[in-house]
């Protein structure tokens, strides 16, 4: 598959960039899940990520999920009513939420908070040399740095799923209890009765998967950070806009996955 | 070249043997060839961009060279995994060029750092602080201890730097670049505090710097346990250390190579054009 002419060649080197970036990614990926069963492990750094990452975003988690629930059931409340449904709401509301736009939302707010956040303080820290000082010190950042965000992440990310799903109902339930006019049994019956064992899993492995692409992502722009300052803002923006298009894109496929599933 | 320093009988703490390294079409080692043992005291010289600070990187296995071999602490390094190499590092002191500091964690656990999370030879939590206290007690900076490295001026989060490098007690510290950025008065300072701990504990150094005055005070002075005070190496000795400052090894480099190794007074009596920029001429 060498390429034998000039455009060949150029066509390989314009690839070489990407190709390498994804092996480099592969391989912190590769390196941090290794170290969850070798030691030494950081709890402190672990206990620490999630207090960062967990408590840290759940007051906008809540106030996200909150919204995202009356939004719902005011929009479907509306297209339901065409078919004097609207009794049905609970049901979409708890559905969409559990599925699809709990993890969704609850990853792309922990994506814009925390992958900018990790990438931005390693490539701080990776510019003012505190990396190589770290690896010159005989301790491995990727097991220092790189798997407590990844641990953190991962236990962190589920349970704000689970908070923003509870939030979310609760605000459609304001909803359709003050405006729609439902009964609390009328709506709660409804959304606990729509949701089956499929979209519970697919809505607590979707944030677990999600964690791993934020936190990786994050580590990965910001252990590559060169260039100074300018270099850790480069950095940040990459961490979230790549972070973020890859939960979508994954989101897609397990969605695919669980559809063929039921 | 071959290595001209004399280390026969000594351990040898580092060996570069033909050690070559490009950074795409830029020469950042050009075959370089040296060796240094215990206690002996290396200062390399060289401009910006002479590949000082990437031979020490090479030194300490952060970068690996494309062809050639490098022995650290006995042991060759070149081309083992980063995770082989950690517990060989760990044997090592190094100061970077900006102190090199965790921002985020206070200076006391900045220098207690390399005592607390090396993979191997576990110090027990009681002695770290008696350590980290001593360690800061050498660079004149106890009482910053519960600081945050921000709150300290350049001078004084190098000599933390320095505190950090030594208070596992290597048998061979780097230096880069320690005196950079600094004013005269704080750089004597700094380089005193590393002619101290040479005495004081016997350890090997490798000073990479652009300031001949660095190795000018290396070379020429020593630390009095009895006084504690710097002294002119030429004087009795008395509570002097064991090497003797004056076997101090210079090395000058250009465009990655080695131009010149030797002792003081060989560097003095060059007449190579760009080695004697570095060495002040008095009329």
């Amino acid at each position: 598959m060498v390429a034998s002419g000039d455009g060949g060649t150029g066509l390989l080197d314009f690839l070489k960039s990407p190709v390498a970036a994804i092996q480099d990614f592969y391989v912190l990926s590769g390196r941090a899940i290794r170290n969850l069963f070798r030691g030494p492990h950081y709890v402190d750094d672990i206990a620490l990520q999630m207090d960062a990452i967990g408590v840290g975003s759940l007051p906008i988690v809540i106030l996200t999920g909150f919204f995202s629930g009356v939004v719902i059931t005011m929009q479907m409340a509306r297209a339901l009513d065409q078919y004097g449904a609207t009794g049905q709401v609970g049901q979409i509301v708890s559905i969409t939420l559990v599925r699809e736009l709990g993890p969704v939302l609850t990853a792309l707010l922990v994506a814009g908070r925390n992958a900018s956040g990790i990438a931005s303080e390693l490539g701080s820290m990776k510019v003012t040399e505190q990396i190589d000082a770290m690896r010159a010190l005989g301790t491995d950042p990727i097991q220092k740095l790189v798997t407590p965000r990844m641990i953190a992440t991962a236990i962190m990310l589920p349970l704000l799923v689970i908070i923003a799903d509870a939030v979310g109902l609760l605000g459609g339930f304001v909803i359709a209890y003050f405006s729609i006019g439902l009964t609390a049994s009328q709506y709660w019956t409804n959304a606990y009765q729509a949701l089956e064992y499929n979209d519970v899993v697919q809505g607590l492995l979707k944030p677990f998967v999600f964690a791993f692409i934020i936190s990786l992502v994050g580590c990965f722009y910001g252990l590559r950070t060169s260039g100074g300052t300018q270099g850790v803002g480069l950095a940040t923006t990459k961490a979230v806009v790549v972070s973020s298009v890859w939960v979508f894109v994954v989101t897609s496929m397990l969605t695919r996955i669980f559809v063929n599933l039921h | 070249m071959s290595a001209a320093s004399s280390t026969a009988g000594t351990k040898s703490l580092l060996r570069f043997e033909a050690v070559s390294l490009h950074f795409d079409e830029i020469v950042a080692l050009d075959s370089v060839s040296f060796e240094m043992g215990a206690g002996e005291t290396r200062v390399i010289l060289g401009a910006a961009g002479s590949g000082k600070t990437t031979l020490l990187k090479t030194a300490l296995g952060l970068i690996q060279p494309d062809s050639g071999r490098v022995y650290l602490v006995g042991k060759e390094i070149t081309g083992l995994k980063e995770n082989q190499m950690f517990d060989i590092r760990s044997q090592v002191g190094v100061l970077f060029q900006e102190g090199g500091l965790f921002d985020s964690i206070t200076i006391a656990e900045n220098v207690a750092y390399p005592l607390v999370n090396r993979r191997t030879h576990e110090v027990p939590l009681d002695e770290v602080e008696t350590k980290v206290r001593e360690a800061l007690r050498f660079v004149e900076l106890e009482q910053t201890m519960e600081q945050f490295p921000s709150e300290l001026s350049g001078g004084m989060r190098r000599r933390v730097g320095i505190a950090r490098a030594v208070v596992s007690e290597p048998p061979l510290v780097l230096y880069d670049s320690p005196t950079a950025g600094l004013d005269p008065i704080t750089a004597t300072t700094i380089m005193a505090l590393i002619a101290k701990e040479r005495d004081s504990k016997d350890t090997a150094n490798l000073i990479v710097t652009q300031r001949y005055q660095d190795g000018q005070l290396m070379a020429n002075f020593r630390y009095n346990r009895s006084s504690g005070q710097l002294e002119s190496a030429s004087g009795n000795g008395a509570g002097g250390h064991g090497s003797d400052p004056s076997s101090t090894v210079f090395m000058v480099m250009k465009d990655g190579r080695v131009v010149l190794e030797g002792s003081q007074h060989e560097l003095e009596a060059s007449q190579d054009e760009y080695i004697q920029k570095f060495v002040p001429r008095h009329s």
